[in-house]
């Protein structure tokens, strides 16, 4: 079973940290098809953070089809990442690693580089958004 | 608790001792079904506030009604509203155990399993006395004495303001433990935003007795931006960003604005705000302008 | 509320019952030596000349009946006044210095039921308590109280008995102020209000130790006034009016050394033993206050006595006849307002229900306040 923890000065929503964690899980099969995910009344107890909050992040994993909820039960996962996604993040990220190594010969520092990639990232949101 | 009538709802409040006004001409609506955090600088009459909506209080002028009733129109309305009173007080003289008796005697839904489960968990000796009890204890006891009642509305005056870190991580957990399993509202106050960051799922800010800014806790975290760029006028923004507050260097321009469609002008680095910057922004922005504050929301 | 109430009143209650049982004792085990003495003396058979063997009973009377006397009306003075102050005033003033009253006032109770649990439950143990105290003094005391009835007026009391030693004291009969209080029903009154009064005093000012203070001196001024002003007027004093008898013949002459004044002492007119004298004056043929005449328990003195009267070398009866005649000619009468014995319970009960009607129009201003006055 997934444990949750919250960053309280990342200024992420405390219901999208949750959705990330699970997400992140996923991605690295920490979290399998058939999972349970810990009630809303334990991670609220065990978090001290709202339980609209916990339910909230909840229900949007179920709409985005990766949990279901059995009523009375609990929140199980339903879907495992493929094989597949989890071949390809691999080539993207040995890709990245090789683009991080050029832009390092090229004179740039991690910050630098973190800040062009976080640039490229945010530019790539708003053309989505617009 | 989809109750369409208003955990709290005051209209023209205020509240006047001896010359000096404690609230004044306060009208907000505080929603059911929620856990509201209740936000404002010390002297901005959220204890006065809480003490009006328990019957603490009677209003010098205005009506607050809670969950559609007077505060003080009887036994029936006492039992539905707990009220956890700022430094908890309990009896001193009297044990854990006398104060569960006490609340078994004087409350008709009295849920006396789950009185002796809470101690149980908190691992307090029920023969011990309330005065001899650490402050996180009292405060715990005194927040089960008011969850036993079985309310549907729980009243929170500043619980965890005199706590050390733990005890307040403590008190919240439980409060948030019986939130998920009992389904009441939670109104709780604080001076303090970081006490109510996870916990509120609504947020009330509460400055000279007026609403700066309410809404839910998502919504407020996802329409207020931080913007910074080159030096800009704050006349130079679209007419949807609001601005909260702006401050300027030479080339620079900050400013914490509020807005439900995103920022796509390219020359701004947009982050993200945490809830306590949007709050001290509503502060701040009160003390420079609170002649022409615009009540923001508080009529959702 | 009751269990509550109870529960926090319980160290309180427990400390007064412990008294009750020290002072039971105490009154009990001397109880004993008192009813010896009191059926030795044959008060309880006599049929003639009562007075002297009430007041030789009462002259054989021990030391530690002297204490316990006076001890046990002290006693029942100062017990509403404890009431008061340590079960009155703080009873809601503690918990608005504590801030418990917001416990109390957030459970599923009214307040108007809190404060009239409160009320009532302690305000109760009050009574009883001074009820209890009051009969066993009163019991205790039975045997003094009937001696000092029948005796006549105060009875001045040799004490101690020891040669040389004489320090007297007076005993009272139970229709003088001083015993009256301490006596039969009126404690269960005085508790009562004492009690309510230390409840209003705390609501009032919110602090244990001002309402404490108040609760003092407003009962000690009632405790002043009522005896004075109101309980003598309970019922409607009976006034008698008699000519002072002048042919007595024992004639008391006392001369004054050091002014070489003469007054003669006549005696009194007056006598019903057990009685409460309200006053008692002597008055003129013209029914104004006759001068230089004093009024005490040994009789009628006068202090400017006719000329005849006054004794000088050689005199004879003639002369006694002439005085006698003389003061005759003032048309003396003295005139008398009382409560006789036979009202001791019906002023008891009058008293008591003065008292119990003040302590609930109190203990409406608590319950009202209580209701009205918001504490945050």
């Amino acid at each position: 079973m997934i444990e949750f923890h919250l960053d309280s000065r990342s200024g992420v929503a405390p219901y999208q940290q949750l959705i990330r964690q699970v997400r992140h899980a996923l991605r690295l099969g920490l979290l399998r098809a058939g999972d349970q995910l810990p009630t809303v009344k334990d991670v609220a107890g065990s978090l001290a953070v709202n339980p609209n909050t916990v339910l909230k992040a909840y229900r949007e994993l179920e709409y985005e089809g990766l949990v279901a909820a059995k009523p009375g039960v609990g929140t199980f996962v339903t879907k495992t990442v493929s094989e597949a996604s989890v071949a390809a993040h691999q080539r993207l990220s040995l890709e990245l690693s090789a683009w991080i190594g050029r832009a390092q010969q090229a004179g740039l520092d991690l910050e630098s580089i973190e800040a062009l990639f976080q640039r490229a990232v945010r530019s790539a949101a708003r053309e989505e958004a617009v | 608790m989809t109750d369409a009538t208003a955990a709290i709802e005051a209209r023209g409040l205020g509240k006047r001792y001896g010359h000096r006004w404690a609230l004044t001409d306060c009208t907000l609506t505080v929603p059911a079904g929620h856990v509201v955090g209740l936000v404002g600088p010390n002297g901005a009459g959220k204890t006065t506030l809480i003490s009006l909506a328990t019957g603490m209080l009677a209003p010098t002028t205005g009506t607050v009604e809670v969950l559609g009733a007077r505060p003080t129109s009887g036994p029936r309305q006492l039992a539905r509203v707990g009220y956890v009173a700022q430094e908890t007080p309990t009896y001193a003289g009297l044990s854990v155990a006398d104060h569960l008796r006490l609340g078994a005697h004087l409350n008709p839904r009295w849920d006396a399993g789950l009185a002796r489960r809470r101690i149980e968990q908190l691992g307090m000796d029920l023969k011990q006395k309330a005065g001899n009890l650490s402050g996180g204890q009292r405060a715990q006891l005194a927040l089960t004495l008011a969850l036993a009642k079985r309310p549907e509305l729980l009243i929170l005056d500043e619980p965890i303001a005199s706590l050390d870190p733990l005890a307040r991580r403590e008190f919240l957990q439980v409060l948030m433990d019986a939130t998920a399993e009992q389904e009441f509202s939670v109104v709780m106050s604080s001076h303090q935003v970081a006490d109510l960051e996870r916990v509120g799922d609504y947020l009330i800010v509460l400055i000279d007795s007026r609403v700066q800014v309410a809404g839910e806790v998502d919504h407020l975290v996802a329409t207020h931006h931080l913007l910074t760029g080159p030096r800009r006028d704050r006349a130079g923004l679209p007419a949807n960003q609001q601005v909260i507050t702006d401050s300027h260097t030479g080339r620079q321009s900050t400013f914490l604005v509020r807005s439900d469609e995103p920022i796509i002008d390219p020359a701004w680095t947009v982050s993200p705000v945490s809830l306590e910057d949007i709050v001290l922004g509503y502060m701040g922005h009160s003390s420079a302008r609170s002649a022409d504050i615009k009540m923001l929301g508080a009529r959702r | 509320m009751i269990w509550l109430t109870w529960r926090q009143f319980r160290p309180q209650a427990v400390a007064a019952a412990v008294a009750l049982v020290v002072i039971a004792i105490l009154l009990a085990a001397s109880e004993h030596s008192l009813a010896s003495t009191y059926t030795s003396s044959g008060l309880a058979r006599c049929h003639a000349d009562c007075a002297t063997v009430a007041s030789r009973f009462i002259d054989k009377l021990g030391s530690l009946d002297h204490l316990l006397y006076f001890g046990s009306a002290a006693l029942m003075y100062l017990a509403p006044a404890l009431m008061g102050i340590f079960w009155g005033a703080p009873l809601v003033a503690r918990e608005f210095e504590a801030g418990t009253h917001r416990i109390a006032w957030n459970q599923s109770v009214t307040r108007t039921r809190w404060a009239l649990g409160k009320l009532g439950l302690v305000g109760l143990a009050a009574m009883a308590t001074a009820g209890l105290l009051s009969l066993l003094v009163t019991w205790w005391a039975s045997t003094i109280d009937r001696a000092a009835s029948i005796a006549g007026g105060p009875v001045p009391v040799a004490s101690g008995g020891a040669a040389g030693l004489h320090s007297t004291f007076l005993v009272l009969a139970r229709l003088e102020p001083v015993i009256f209080a301490a006596r039969g029903i009126a404690p269960l009154g005085y508790a009562a209000f004492a009690f309510v009064l230390g409840v209003t005093a705390g609501v009032l000012l919110r602090r244990t130790v001002p309402a404490m203070a108040v609760t003092l001196i407003v009962f000690v001024v009632i405790q002043v006034v009522v005896p004075n002003l109101v309980r003598p007027h309970l019922v409607p004093p009976v006034h008698v009016t008699s000519p002072v008898n002048v042919q007595t013949t024992h004639l008391h002459l006392n001369a004054n050394a050091s002014s070489g004044q003469v007054a003669i002492r006549l005696a009194s007119a007056f006598a019903k033993p057990g009685a409460w004298v309200l006053s008692d004056t002597v008055i003129t043929r013209s029914g104004a206050e006759a001068p230089d005449v004093s009024v005490s328990s040994g009789g009628v003195e006068l202090l400017v006595p006719p000329a005849a009267c006054i004794p000088t070398l050689g005199s004879g009866i003639s002369r006694v006849a002439k005085c006698q005649s003389e003061l005759a000619a003032l048309h003396l009468r003295q005139s008398v307002s009382y409560q006789p014995a036979s009202r001791f319970w019906p002023l008891q009960w009058l008293e008591t229900a003065v008292y119990l009607v003040l302590a609930a129009a109190l203990g409406g201003v608590c319950v009202w306040q209580v209701r009205r006055r918001r504490v945050p």
